[in-house]
């Protein structure tokens, strides 16, 4: 299996290139080829692997060198974050680093002899978080090579450094499959921080006091999580000798206690990377960097990483007290970033609220740890990741023609920018709409949640079923709008940058029709690796009746546009009281003057937006954390 | 099986007549209550018979598409409420139907029907909790999801979901569009034909829309029903009084208050849901 080391380490090469690389257009033709090739090779890689039966791979078992140079990483990176927090004045937080890098380089050096394991570990949740990173994050970079030459051209004012941007899109890239297929917990450590010092020099990346600002507040949250991660891997060593995950989910699932303190805390520094709610401020700031960094956080990498250290502890946590604690943090999470996404009119936010929901459903369902709900979240997790993708890339592209992503601009966006407009349209529809996978999910969800007696996450999904619904409606009610004298904009999308949308989109549909297919063939035997015996989550019945309404939607309303373009019918002006004037668009005053007609949606702002209801949530879940960590920790020691 | 097709052939065509009597039946007894005569209760009927025989107007032609696509959903749901399917899967499936509705009023640009829109969105949202909620209460009391297990329980559901039954009556008169939760069918005086969400709907979208409507109201109230029936031949009558009640009292309801601001309908609707479904949820769940 050449293509696992090939796979971590080609996209360092690549960034290594792109940061030399000065002149744009070759530049731009090794991004593509790098993109391109970390695709072709996911997907050999996916198919060798389904050809040799989708076995579970256990490799590299002697690898002391390997181990010193990733300790030397480690401490590469500790210097990158103490001169950049000494630069920007920002000392304490470089503590977070240098502190855990110590401790786990005295740990390698000194400490006790561990057991000999296998580093690197295939099964089928990390080769579908691969198949994820590589198809969706090398959509992301062939996107942004059209994107950011855009940006450049709009944003003058910020110093064009494409080269180190590109340079930490395929770090990102390589630190993700390292961090999905290690087995080992010092490597999933460093792959950890790679990922977090990537996303705080994206989020810099303009270089703006707020993007300041808000890259080290990603910094130190995430620092936060991966001390958590230290203490976790130290705990585990010295108690139980072996620094294998999969060993410590082994002894989590059976009730050692040496587990229970491990899991927790890695549990909650997940959290941290996943957004979740007394750290998901991180995520909101990350807004300020260019879209195909969002797009890249919030889809493919980053946040999932978090969502997939905690479906891998899930078997762990069920039932237990930290399984309480990550599920009430999630559902919380979930209905609380649902509110306060209603109350907002920029395209990018109410993305970026609604990531933070999204995956609060998933960290609930990762927290009931039972089949269903990993079954519940694996779905919500491959559906979040296309539609946001998808998303985040179109609101770019609408940004780039429309010159704004405020919402309330995209009146009548499919009329004016037809494909921008379908595809988002697409891209919201996956996102909640009948037959996608967030309503199955949810029902899953649901169903476990009530099985398993959590009366709380059943009311947050409920209640924020509803406020999700509010807001992604509101949305697509406002690209729809029709008026007669809708100017079209110049659609000054690029030709990679649609390909990577329409990819996104078709990819949408076809997840959507072949998911029961994906279900039996993927997922479920995924649980029967995860769980040890094998589960059907959804019932026959429920199965046939799901193809039904995937042939009925996909049917019903091509149907009813053929209807509807054989009818003959007579087109008039729309109701306005009789004070029409010719057009949709204006109507006479009272003064018996022309006036401009002007829709806004609902959005409450000043009851429910961040400003007002962050604190306070903030506040409930860090305190609800302290207390049951404090619990968990004193119930093991 | 053959029950299931039995039950979808009869709600596919049994549905728009007891739809349409349900709303002439509602509008005589309005009438009655507001001491007038009132209309026939075939009326609803003459109504969309006279509604199709007019011009096909539309403002934009995606109105056509969409109020299609709302009536197909609608009947689409019924016939799986009736053939016995998930009720979950049922209302889910209804909130894409009432999405359609949205886009088709609010397609058009004009204010009355745009605001009719929002409004109806505001309602969906205040209503949703109580609907899965209800389906919850279904799941507790009968141990499953399908209208075909629920109907052959030994007990009626609504023995240990009276709070759900009560939280789901609550917000049936915001789903019904009645007063004084019809914020989204009212922004003009209160004609027939400008009324907030349907006001830009020409003849022909309207009458698909009145169908639509009977076909909505038959599957709600079987979901009333459906809180009555136990494994008892009987029990159905039971179901068939419960549901009369419930509409008599929306109508009552409706002709006795007045419309409400949408903060309080929305305090209202989901202070009840959280309280009466919510302890409901707890009891079942704990005990």
């Amino acid at each position: 299996m050449w293509m696992i080391p090939f796979l971590i380490c080609f996209p360092l090469v690549v960034a290594v290139l792109m940061f030399v690389i000065r002149e744009s257009k070759i530049r731009n033709i090794i991004a593509y080829l790098g993109a391109g090739t970390i695709m072709a090779v996911t997907g050999w890689f996916a198919f060798q692997w389904f050809g040799q039966g989708a076995p579970v791979l256990e490799l590299y078992y002697h690898t002391h060198t390997i181990d010193m140079i990733m300790l030397g990483a480690v401490w590469l990176l500790m210097f990158v974050i103490t001169y950049l927090s000494f630069k920007y004045k920002k000392h304490i937080i470089s503590l977070l680093s240098i502190i855990p890098t110590l401790l786990i380089t005295y740990m390698e050096l000194f400490g006790p002899e561990m057991a000999e394991i296998a580093h690197i570990r295939v099964d089928k949740l990390s080769m579908l978080m691969c198949i994820i990173v590589g198809l969706i994050g090398s959509l992301i970079v062939i996107y942004s090579v059209g994107y950011m030459h855009g940006y450049h051209h709009l944003h003058t004012e910020y110093e064009d450094r494409r080269n180190y941007f590109f340079m930490l899109l395929f770090i990102f890239l390589g630190a993700m499959f390292g961090f999905v297929l290690s087995e080992s917990l010092l490597w999933i450590d460093l792959f950890w921080e790679m990922t977090s010092v990537c996303s705080f020099l994206l989020i810099g990346y303009t270089r703006t006091k707020e993007a300041i600002n808000n890259s080290f507040r990603a910094l130190w949250m995430n620092l936060l999580g991966g001390a958590g991660v230290v203490v976790a891997i130290m705990y585990t060593g010295y108690n139980t000798g072996s620094l294998s995950f999969h060993n410590l989910i082994t002894l989590g699932t059976e009730g050692s206690a040496a587990a229970v303190i491990p899991v927790a805390l890695l549990a909650v520094a997940a959290l941290t990377k996943a957004a979740q709610m007394p750290f998901s401020t991180w995520l909101m700031g990350a807004m300020v960097a260019p879209t195909p960094s969002s797009a890249l956080l919030h889809s493919a990498t980053m946040v999932k990483a978090g969502i997939y250290i905690l479906f891998r502890l899930a078997p762990a946590m069920s039932g237990t007290q930290t399984g309480m604690l990550i599920s009430f943090i999630g559902g919380f999470t979930f209905f609380a970033a649902s509110v306060m996404a209603i109350a907002q009119t920029d395209a990018k936010k109410v993305l970026a609220l609604s990531t933070v929901s999204n995956l609060g459903l998933m960290v609930a369902c990762a927290g009931v740890g039972t089949a269903e709900t990993i079954w519940a979240g694996v779905f919500l997790m491959m559906f979040h990741a296309i539609s946001k993708s998808l998303l985040f890339q179109n609101v770019g592209a609408t940004e780039n023609s429309l010159h704004s992503r405020d919402i309330e601009a995209m009146h009548g966006l499919i009329f004016r920018l037809p494909r921008l407009g379908a595809f988002m349209f697409i891209g919201i529809a996956g996102m909640f709409l009948a037959p996608f996978g967030m309503l199955i999910s949810k029902w899953s969800a649901l169903k476990a949640s009530v099985d398993m007696g959590n009366i709380l996450l059943v009311l947050f999904i409920v209640y924020g079923s509803a406020t999700t619904m509010f807001y992604w409606t509101k949305w697509m009610s406002k690209i729809i709008s029709y008026t007669d004298t809708e100017i079209k904009v110049r659609d000054i999308t690029k030709q990679d940058e649609s390909l990577s949308l329409t990819v996104h989109a078709m990819l949408m549909i076809l997840l959507c029709l072949l998911f029961p297919v994906l279900s039996g063939v993927y997922v479920e035997p995924l649980l029967t690796e995860m769980f040890g015996t094998a589960t059907a989550v959804l019932p026959q019945g429920v199965l046939f009746l799901l193809i039904a309404i995937v042939c009925f939607i996909f049917v019903a309303p091509i149907m009813a546009f053929r209807y509807a373009h054989t009818t003959k019918v007579r087109q008039l002006k729309s109701y306005m009281n009789g004070i029409n004037v010719g057009n949709n668009k204006e109507f006479i005053d009272s003064m018996g003057e022309k006036k401009h007609l002007f829709m806004s949606n609902y959005y409450f702002a000043h009851m429910i937006g961040q400003r007002k209801l962050m604190r306070p949530c903030i506040f409930v879940a860090t305190a609800f954390l302290i207390v049951m960590l404090c619990l968990i920790i004193g119930g093991a020691l | 099986m053959t029950y299931r097709i039995i039950g979808i052939v009869a709600f596919l065509i049994l549905a728009p007549f007891l739809g349409g009597l349900l709303s002439g039946i509602d509008r005589k007894i309005s009438a009655r209550m507001q001491g007038r005569i009132g209309p026939s209760i075939l009326q609803p009927f003459y109504d969309v018979q006279k509604l199709l025989s007019k011009q096909f107007i539309v403002v934009n032609f995606a109105q056509i598409f969409l109020v299609v696509s709302f009536l197909a959903t609608i009947i689409f749901t019924g016939c799986m409420f009736f053939g016995g399917s998930d009720i979950l899967l049922c209302f889910f499936l209804l909130s894409t139907g009432a999405t359609f509705l949205i886009f088709a009023a609010c397609i058009t640009n004009s204010p009355y029907s745009n605001i009719g829109a929002s409004r109806e969105l505001f309602q969906m949202l205040c209503y949703e909790p109580a609907v899965l909620l209800a389906c919850i209460g279904f799941y507790l009391a009968t141990g499953s999801f399908n209208v075909s297990d629920i109907i052959q329980a030994d007990l009626p559901a609504i023995i240990k979901t009276p709070g759900f039954f009560a939280a789901f009556v609550f917000i049936l008169t915001i789903k019904l569009r009645k007063s004084p939760f019809d914020l989204s069918a009212s922004h003009h005086p209160h004609q027939e034909l400008v009324k907030g969400i349907t006001t830009d709907m020409g003849a022909q979208t309207l009458a698909l829309y009145e169908i639509a409507e009977w076909y909505e109201h038959v599957f709600l109230m079987g979901f009333v029903g459906l809180f009555f029936v136990w494994d008892n031949p009987l029990s159905y009558l039971l179901a068939v009084v419960a549901i009369l009640a419930t509409y008599f009292l929306e109508i009552l309801i409706d002709n006795t208050s007045a419309r409400v601001k949408w903060h309080t309908m929305f305090n209202l609707a989901w202070g009840v849901t959280i309280l009466v479904a919510g302890v409901n949820l707890i009891i079942l769940m704990v005990i």
